[in-house]
């Protein structure tokens, strides 16, 4: 048997941060698993730039930003192992993992952190009609043949999803000479960064149709065009009579991020349907003691800085659980209100420290308050001029607010 | 006096702002920062943008690759072109300067090690 105090699920942007927050904070024996051939996550396809504008004030490219991650793993002497794939994960901390060299072979940890980030949804998961041609992909498919690959997906694109995945592909396929023809969104505006519609869209002058869907894709053994339609802004239904037909070789689809969260299911982990992560505590300890997670695979995250931050915290409680043991705690429960979609944690220890609460919320609101309330007691209070649900949000409730409270905690947004 | 809105790409902030131009004189509002009122003067002047991409080796591997200053939005696809044609010889590292003075004092270099 091998063992190890604790062992990290995936290597990139968060399992890096954690890794080195973890060691930094007494914990030496460490394992980082990951199935891909180098450390650095989804960061190595995202060539660039935009990362790292918070935590260290550079524009960086995405290998610059998870570089400076591995980089502090390697300083560390940090043991990782690539190539490697984890199949499962017991509530007792033991891990299965397969690799060419070991084969199937097992591992005990004192602690695990989840890391595993996101996969993409895929176009049969939104049931677009039409045929299976080639030359269908998701954003991040064909930005790994471009980036890291040198292969160029087709000629002619048309990209369904503004969120920021499919405008920076629309960017990147135009700057290898393709033409890209149109990009859709079937909500009424775009969740990806108004920087992002700016120099991926507008530079290039490609059209950006909102509130429409891809409702037929024509070819038999490649793609040869698409038809858009308008769709009706509460039902998203598409609304006859408003089809615009593409001649076009390629079709990339940017639907959204789901968490890679089968291992977590797998240990007995219980996930928050509102984030398709797991639930957990203001210091990213999930329902299973000693199992941990952090980054994309807990909740959908804009800015990997927030990724680095969010996974330091569950390092830092990896490494004080390994050191010192379960935590005794009371919680109150964190829940959605008015406006917010969801909420993380969804527990906070009632004498914990500052806590940072992420939420999102549901629609684009403008000049808002952001209350916590326990009942009818405030316990947080902010003013913001805009909220979108395309941009996570924080509101920091203070130690002495919850102490001694019981009930539970309620973020609302409300247009003043 | 013209007046141009431009959106700020510097940060994920994307501020929108006002450009007004009065005799060769621009002020800038609406910007939240002093990088925003930098980047709305050149974007009315002479725009550019940081290109990032991928350069090929000639072992076969690729590069990520940046130019380390923006260059002018108008000579893009040029610097693009030029890129693509390149066939670096070599072993690679992040940081390297890969073509020096791609544009005026922009290098073009390597944020990648070899793929």
């Amino acid at each position: 048997m091998i063992n190890y105090d604790l062992v990290i699920i995936g290597g990139g942007p968060a399992g890096l941060a954690a890794a080195i927050k973890a060691y930094d904070e007494g914990v030496k024996s460490i394992l980082i698993i990951e199935r891909e051939n180098s450390l650095g996550g989804i960061l190595n396809q995202c060539i660039h730039n935009g990362f790292g504008l918070t935590r260290f004030k550079e524009s960086l490219t995405g290998p610059e930003y998870a570089g400076r991650f591995i980089k502090g793993v390697k300083e560390r002497n940090i043991e990782y192992l690539l190539q490697t794939t984890v199949v499962n994960v017991t509530s007792d901390k033991l891990i299965t993992a397969v690799n060419t060299e070991k084969g199937y072979f097992e591992i005990q940890a004192k602690a695990v952190i989840l890391a595993m980030g996101c996969r993409e949804r895929s176009k049969g998961a939104i049931n677009v009609p039409g045929t299976r041609p080639a030359g269908i992909y998701s954003a991040g498919t064909a930005q790994k043949y471009v980036n890291m690959k040198g292969l160029m997906p087709g000629k002619k694109i048309v990209i369904l999803g503004s969120g920021d995945i499919g405008l920076i592909m629309a960017r990147r396929m135009t700057l290898e000479g393709a033409k890209v023809l149109a990009v859709c969104e079937i909500m009424p505006y775009s969740s990806g960064l108004k920087r992002n519609i700016e120099q991926c869209l507008n530079d290039f002058n490609i059209p950006l149709y909102l509130s429409h869907t891809i409702t037929d894709i024509r070819g038999k053994d490649r793609v040869e065009g698409v038809t858009i339609s308008e769709v009706d802004v509460a039902t998203k239904k598409p609304i006859p009579g408003t089809e615009i037909s593409f001649d076009c070789d390629t079709v990339l689809f940017s639907v959204g991020l789901i968490p890679e969260n089968e291992l977590t299911k797998g240990a007995g982990v219980q996930l928050y349907p509102r984030t398709k992560g797991a639930i957990v505590n203001e210091r990213r300890e999930t329902s299973v003691d000693g199992i941990f997670a952090c980054g994309n695979v807990l909740q959908v995250h804009d800015l990997v800085d927030f990724v680095s931050e969010e996974s330091e915290i569950a390092g830092k409680s990896a490494a004080d659980y390994i050191l010192n043991g379960k935590k005794d705690a009371t919680y109150i429960t964190v829940k959605e209100g008015e406006n917010v979609g969801y909420v993380l944690p969804q527990k906070v220890d009632l004498n914990s420290q500052t806590t940072k609460i992420y939420f999102r919320v549901t629609k684009t609101l403008k000049n808002v308050e952001v209350s916590a309330k326990i009942g009818d007691e405030v316990v947080a209070l902010k003013k913001k001029k805009v909220a979108v649900p395309g941009e996570m949000e924080t509101m920091i409730i203070l130690p002495n607010k919850i102490k001694n409270q019981n009930g539970e905690i309620v973020l609302s947004v409300k247009e003043l | 006096m013209k007046k141009l809105e431009v959106t700020c790409i510097e940060c994920p902030m994307g501020c929108t702002m006002c450009v007004t131009e009065d005799n060769g004189v621009f002020t800038v509002e609406g910007n939240n920062c002093p990088r925003g009122e930098a980047y709305a003067k050149a974007e009315v002047t002479c725009p550019r943008r940081v290109l990032t991409t991928t350069i090929k080796l000639k072992n076969g591997k690729i590069l990520a690759v940046k130019t380390d200053k923006p260059i002018k939005k108008e000579n893009m696809f040029a610097l693009m072109d030029k890129i693509n044609a390149s066939r670096l010889d070599g072993e690679f590292s992040q940081g390297d300067v890969l073509i020096a003075n791609i544009e005026d004092d922009a290098n073009l270099i390597a944020t990648s090690d070899m793929i």
